[in-house]
């Protein structure tokens, strides 16, 4: 599905990670695998140090946090929000809606929309289409995008295939109209055939919590896991990157007009470091132009991911200037989508910690 | 350079790949050892394995990994 925005931008990013930092080497004896086996898979995925929110810690908490900055900052008015849209996967509670929640705690007017979006690694490109759609009307001037999850909650210490690459992170975007003709370009497609690739079997309604779901289990792989937590296919999310993505962006832009060399940057999803290198090849893009380096960092914190790569790679550059940047996220769903846009003269480009 | 049989066996020490057919079948290698394999090959002979080309079908042995290598332009 192919979309067309005009006279849409982004005005500011900030990203929000906590100040809770762990390191692959103390935890890879959690791993039910030799020393040597982690450290070869810390070279090649990248693993290294994440971010992980401490006990108790939820996305609106993150989400009020960063929000606050802003406010504090001058980059946003507290009453100019008609509508803040939250992608997450990991809600405060079922009901009612997080982004209900972060609205009540700061105090925001009730002339406006809290809207929760469950979708995960492609949240990022599908949150901005959601905001671009809803500035078309007359009433809504200013959308905050909020993409966060503290998956770490829900992943097991002594699973190698995921545990070790899960980060927590929120980030905030704020779009707005923009006064000058641009047009942006996004497209995305969904596969909810492959769901089970990415998945918590338990504790929704199909499958409610309870003391079985928390036993852990050998999967056969020397992971164990129970069902209450994240799992994922990882051969199955490799391939499905690898296939679908490469045409996704060609297609974009094929549909824009615009050529590869046009491109200043492919800011993708961050799932690992190998994954992103293998797409680069693919792709035939410089390892320069597509930034791998958010996993090493800060582990994988989701939707959040892009939007960190951006304020962790391109800071500067987009507070003082312009990019042309293709961003492309995929996962869980599954569902992939990316966007063509000219990027830059942000507000704010920012990362800030929780403490 | 390092013959295919030593780099898998830097791997996994523990088995003895120039005895199986099926290394995935045989549980001998697993989804992240294949990435650790295809990252060492690339390095060893200066090649880059697609990203769609690293599924299990192209890893059950020693000679589909040796076809695989052909296929990227390695003289084996």
């Amino acid at each position: 599905m192919n979309f067309i925005f005009r006279r849409k931008r982004i005005t500011g990013i900030l990203t929000v990670l906590p100040a809770n930092e762990r390191s692959f080497l103390e935890e890879m004896k959690n791993f039910n695998f030799p020393e040597a086996r982690s450290l070869k898979l810390k070279e090649v995925m990248g693993y290294d140090k994440r971010r992980l929110v401490k006990p108790g810690v939820c996305v609106s908490d993150l989400a009020v946090f960063g929000l606050q900055h802003l406010f504090d900052r001058g980059v946003l008015n507290r009453d100019e929000i008609d509508a803040l849209l939250l992608v997450t996967q990991s809600p405060d509670h079922f009901i009612p809606p997080t982004s209900n929640i972060i609205q009540g705690r700061l105090g925001l007017k009730p002339d406006m929309l809290c809207l929760d979006i469950n979708q995960a690694c492609a949240g990022f490109v599908v949150g901005l289409i959601e905001a671009f759609l809803l500035l078309e009307q007359e009433s809504v001037r200013k959308v905050v995008l909020i993409n966060g999850d503290v998956l770490s909650r829900k992943t097991s210490p002594k699973d190698r295939n995921i545990y070790p690459l899960m980060g927590d992170a929120a980030s905030l975007t704020v779009v707005e109209r923009d006064a000058e003709d641009s047009v942006i370009h996004a497209n995305l497609k969904m596969d909810g055939s492959r769901h089970e690739a990415l998945m918590i079997p338990a504790g929704g309604f199909r499958l409610p919590s309870s003391p079985e779901t928390a036993v852990l289990e050998d999967a056969g792989d020397n992971n164990l896991r129970a069902k209450d937590h994240l799992r994922m296919d990882g051969s199955a999310i490799f391939n499905f990157v690898q296939v679908e993505v490469p045409p996704l962006i060609e297609s974009l832009l094929a549909s824009a007009g615009a050529s590869m060399d046009s491109v200043d940057y492919f800011l993708c999803h961050q799932p690992n470091r190998f994954m992103l290198q293998k797409l680069a090849d693919k792709m035939k893009v410089p390892y320069a132009k597509m930034p791998s380096n958010v996993v090493e960092h800060f582990g994988n914190g989701g939707g959040a991911t892009l939007p960190i790569a951006i304020t962790f790679n391109l800071a500067n550059r987009l507070r003082n200037g312009h990019c042309q940047v293709c961003v492309a996220g995929f996962g869980g769903g599954l569902a992939w989508a990316s966007m063509l846009m000219r990027l830059g003269g942000l507000s704010c480009c920012e990362m800030i910690e929780f403490p | 350079m390092k013959a295919l049989p030593e780099i898998l066996k830097e791997i996994r020490p523990e088995f003895d790949f120039t005895v199986s057919s099926d290394f995935i079948a045989d549980g001998m290698l697993d989804s992240f050892d294949l990435m650790t394999l295809v990252a060492t090959l690339d390095k060893t002979y200066g090649i880059s394995i697609q990203g769609t080309d690293i599924v299990p079908e192209n890893f059950k042995n020693l000679q589909t990994i040796g076809a695989l290598l052909r296929q990227c332009g390695v003289q084996a």
